[in-house]
């Protein structure tokens, strides 16, 4: 038996798995989807929680988050693309000029 | 009690896919290896978002996730043309260790969170009483235009900076090779 619950687990599971893939990597555009990850399991949280209590409004929240993750990516996408032209790089371990 | 079975197959598939997606795109050393396993994860969350009823949700997963996102992604990562010292192994990081107990850690709490707070074990949430057409096109867009019209509206204007933004973002500037 499946239970609205075990969803929620798989999103929680997802999203350790993206806090771990932004920890670790040092590539920025990893780094990158590993923050979409996490975005995908907390979105998947409000559709579990949506069908638990028979309300759509978490649905409408996933369709804005879901906009929202579109400008993102095309926002962060262009910063990494200006990152290496003028550094030659995508590793966020080289960006250190704000470092105190 | 053959279509509950098929359910909780389908259901054990499609989060072991997802997870696995997901771990295998973080352990990837190819950026490009890594989108593509991001796309699998992404398809096999859009089968559950379908065994939550969220047809709609799930189709517009699929279309902008898999349509655009990971497109976007491939495209910049063509664009980069990333050099092999660029491409560095995740698992080689230095203090990987520090990190993966601390996603660890976050991990189990929210696992324990949920075990303790929700009813796993003792009462689960049944998931066999759906009300009629949830999830379709029409009853989210009527929430969509009323309720959450302000936030509809936003985000129009959200997406236009973004087009600004990234536009002048990648923009070579003048005098710039």
């Amino acid at each position: 038996m499946i239970g609205a619950e075990h969803f929620l687990i798989v999103s929680a599971i997802l999203f350790a798995v993206g806090v771990t893939g932004a920890l670790i990597s040092r590539n920025l555009i990893m780094i990158f989807m590993a923050v979409e990850i996490m975005l995908n399991a907390a979105n998947l949280a409000f559709i579990a929680f949506a069908r638990i209590h028979g309300d759509m409004s978490g649905h409408v929240i996933v369709f804005l988050t879901l906009t929202v993750a579109a400008a993102e990516a095309a926002v962060g996408l262009g910063l990494i693309m200006t990152l290496y032209r003028r550094r030659g790089s995508v590793d966020a371990s080289k960006f250190n000029i704000m470092k105190w | 009690m053959e279509a509950l079975n098929l359910n909780v197959i389908v259901f054990y598939l499609a989060a072991g896919l997802a997870i696995a997606g997901a771990f295998l795109m973080v352990w990837q050393k190819n950026p490009v290896a890594s989108a593509l396993y991001m796309l699998l994860s992404i398809v096999s969350q859009a089968v559950l978002y379908l065994q939550l009823d969220a047809l709609f949700v799930g189709a517009v997963l699929i279309i902008v996730y898999a349509g655009a996102i990971v497109t976007l992604f491939l495209f910049v990562i063509m664009l980069l043309n990333l050099r092999g010292e660029d491409l560095v192994n995740p698992s080689a990081g230095p203090k990987r260790y520090v990190k993966l107990i601390i996603s660890g850690v976050v991990g189990a709490e929210l696992v324990y969170l949920l075990v303790e707070s929700t009813g796993i074990g003792t009462h689960l949430t049944k998931l066999d009483s759906a009300i009629a057409n949830f999830g379709d096109v029409k009853p989210v867009a009527e929430l969509l235009y009323s309720k959450y019209l302000y936030g509809f509206e936003i985000t129009s204007i959200l997406l236009l900076v973004a087009i600004v933004g990234a536009v002048i973002l990648a923009r070579r500037e003048p005098g710039e090779n």
